[in-house]
């Protein structure tokens, strides 16, 4: 009997084996690892900090979306359970204040419905985000060429997404002596990229991480924080990058609760099981 | 269907009414009473948890369906949108695309499993042949519904595997074309790859009929891997419920807990991250790496210099699996009395590891440091390119010239004459050779 349990968990090493085999392969050239900004998140116990959510709204409202957009977001989402305006005096997210006020803030392009001339009005917690551009190709073309990416499903879009995240929008650096930046570009190690057409340098030694369109946005007070927080670079960069990690699956703690339920149940019933598989074989020789 | 006589007496009115008109229930009643081998283990438990993937499958995907848009411009939307607002939405489509993982999981180690205890010999031929149609109907159902969310990988995954029909000599172009719906990857290969994804599982069901159907009129291999003679029945054989029931029962749920721990825990760790783009057909990904279940055959697709045989080796890595049992060459069913075979078989398990290892890297990279040895024909010794080839070698070797040498020039272990007396006593004991020649006659 123990003999086959250990070869049926060995059948899950076996898996896990196979899993290890399909984390895919870094990129041609490299990047620095994320740092590991210590999220309260992370971990099947992990939840996110509802003040730190609000903060990092904040730095995407004020920053990010001048140029990205977030198309998936709808504004009802934000009082959602265990999003960063959660009431729970609320009858429903809609019917949330705070969600309301920050839908009634943005401006929606919309139809008229008595004379079907396009008109503006103000948004409602049933609209999505509003994007800064009209379409893709305006926001191309205001970009170099390339659209700044949708942040609405960045965090599991990135490997360690929070944490890369957070790394590139603290992580700028001044480009290493022997390397080419053009004009447009920034150096960032955190950027996946292959930097040898652009060294001059040791060709051992070329630098890891890549160029990005993106300039540094984030400076130190560029936010007020409304809770009196230090608005650091590092803090804003963590403080956004926990909200793009939650508006990336707004029903990721309610995943893991639900799990906690479910395996509880499974241990207790494959218990009972092998209580009856005991009993039901305990007179066949084998 | 049930192999076996029946021994179900309806019991009530109605059951006698409907004995005479649709004998269901006593279909039912046979099926569940089937005589199994005492000693089937827990190896022989993942038919029964194949069963319950290929349900879950189907019935996540259904509702999935139902909140689902297959337009290029409406997809990947549609799928957030079901992780976002469709009540439960995220928890159904969790499962279905860890559920496809488990699958595998759970496929590899069933033919593993028939591979090693012979279940694939006479009179067990078709189970297997049906096994294997099971299993490549499996591959294109999941390669479909990988497509269907349109991230990056979606989208580049289903040019490069569209592309390989179109290295097919001159057939190729137009077939490709027919496949697509068109000149490009678009919505109407989406809409298809849609409609083919919703239908195959149902036709897998179909064959899982057939593949029973054949596994309860040629009865159950055994680790043993002998026929158990009609007058031995009684001690070696028992009734498939409720000892099998509850030992798959206890078997599943240790599985469901593997799952569960993946679902709720881990979701996307069996996936890329690249499939969280939205697909873009202007900018190709750095790496275009399929799903982990696909890598050893990915391997070998590329582990051939020429991309139409590379398409040949890939779909004859998965064909050679149905002429098994004609190129196993061995009396002996179970590898338990083949010591010889028992080291290959190992060989070719951790082989299918390197396999996939090497199907998830960059053929050009070192597989030991990051130096380079010397220039082998076309890529360094020390790269990915040639431990794949090695690895694929081994893959056919094993099939074409492991299993018919060493089934001819083996010495196997005596076997025992019942499941019972897993020991044989006595000088008079026969060889192994001489059970399995008087099976076939039986």
């Amino acid at each position: 009997m123990t003999i086959s349990i250990r070869k049926v968990l060995g059948t899950a090493v076996a898996a896990a084996a196979l899993v290890a085999c399909a984390a895919p392969a870094s990129a041609a050239g490299g990047a620095h690892h994320p740092r590991k900004a210590g999220f309260s998140f992370e971990g099947p116990f992990g939840t996110f900090d509802q003040a730190q959510l609000q903060r990092g709204y904040k730095v995407y409202r004020e920053v990010c979306s001048a140029c990205h957009s977030m198309e998936l977001m709808s504004f009802r989402t934000l009082g959602e359970k265990g999003g960063p305006f959660y009431d729970p005096k609320a009858a429903s997210p809609a019917d949330n204040r705070f969600v309301r006020a920050l839908a009634a803030e943005a401006t929606i392009n919309d139809i008229d419905t008595e004379i079907g001339e396009p008109m503006t009005r103000p948004g409602t917690p049933a609209d999505k985000f509003p994007s800064p551009y009209p379409n893709r190709i305006a926001a191309a073309a205001a970009n170099g060429g390339a659209a700044p990416p949708d942040l609405s499903v960045m965090a599991k879009a990135r490997h360690d997404g929070a944490n890369y995240i957070y790394s590139l929008l603290s992580g700028y650096e001044d480009p290493p002596a022997g390397l080419t930046v053009n004009p447009g570009q920034y150096y960032n190690p955190y950027m996946a990229g292959d930097m040898t057409p652009f060294w001059s340098g040791d060709p051992d030694k070329v630098p890891e991480g890549g160029f990005i369109a993106m300039p540094p946005v984030l400076n130190p007070d560029q936010v007020a924080y409304d809770d009196g927080t230090a608005a650091t670079v590092d803090q804003m960069a963590k403080d956004v990058a926990a909200f793009i990690a939650w508006s990336s699956e707004p029903k990721a703690t309610e995943r893991k609760q639900a799990g906690m339920g479910v395996l509880a149940f499974l241990a207790i019933f494959t218990g009972l099981t092998y209580a009856s598989y005991r009993k039901i074989w305990k007179n066949v020789g084998h | 269907m049930s192999g076996h006589e029946s021994t179900y007496v309806p019991k009530t009115g109605v059951e006698k009414w409907l004995d005479t008109r649709l004998p269901i229930v006593r279909f039912g009643a046979d099926y569940m009473s089937l005589p199994t081998p005492k000693n089937l283990n827990y190896w022989y438990t993942f038919g029964a948890i194949l069963t319950v993937c290929l349900m879950i499958q189907i019935i996540t995907g259904i509702f999935l369906a139902m909140n689902y848009v297959p337009t290029t411009a409406g997809a990947f939307a549609s799928v957030e949108r079901i992780m976002r607002d469709v009540n439960g939405g995220w928890l159904l489509r969790y499962v279905h695309s860890n559920g496809a993982s488990m699958f595998f999981i759970a496929v590899y180690v069933h033919m593993l499993r028939g591979l090693y205890y012979g279940s694939y010999k006479a009179p067990r031929e078709m189970i297997w042949i049906l096994g294997c149609v099971i299993f490549f109907l499996m591959i294109a159902t999941a390669f479909l519904g990988y497509v269907l969310p349109w991230g990056q990988m979606s989208y580049w995954g289903a040019e490069v595997i569209t592309n390989l029909v179109g290295a097919i000599p001159l057939i190729g172009e137009p077939v490709l074309i027919w496949l697509r719906g068109g000149p490009a990857i678009d919505n109407a290969t989406l809409n298809r790859f849609f409609s083919l994804h919703y239908l195959l599982p149902f036709v897998i069901f179909g064959v899982v009929v057939l593949h029973l159907w054949a596994l309860h009129t040629s009865g159950q291999n055994n680790p043993v891997g002998i026929l158990i003679p009609k007058d031995r029945e009684k001690k070696d054989m028992i009734p498939f419920h409720p000892y099998y029931t509850v030992k798959d029962g206890f078997a599943l749920l240790l599985f469901m807990i593997m799952f569960a721990v993946f679902v709720f825990f881990m979701p996307n760790a069996l996936g890329h991250a690249d499939n969280y783009i939205p697909a873009n057909p202007l900018q190709t990904p750095a790496h275009i790496v399929p799903e982990w279940y696909m890598l050893p055959f990915y391997a070998i697709l590329r582990a051939v210099p020429d991309k139409f045989g590379g398409v040949v080796a890939m779909f004859g890595a998965i064909g050679v699996l149905f002429v098994l049992p004609w190129l196993d060459t061995s009396k002996v069913r179970s590898m338990r009395y083949r010591p010889t075979m028992r080291i290959f078989y190992i060989a070719f398990v951790i082989n299918g590891l390197i396999l996939g290892w090497c199907g998830a890297q960059l053929p050009d990279s070192p597989v030991i440091g990051t130096f380079s040895t010397f220039t082998l024909i076309d890529g360094d010794l020390n790269s990915f390119l040639w431990l794949t080839r090695f690895a694929t070698l081994y893959y056919f070797a094993f099939f074409f010239v492991i299993l018919p040498f060493v089934g001819l020039k083996e010495t196997p272990l005596r076997i025992p004459l019942s499941i019972s007396e897993p020991v044989l006593r006595g000088p008079d004991a026969m060889s192994g050779a001489v059970p399995a020649q008087a099976e076939k006659k039986g």
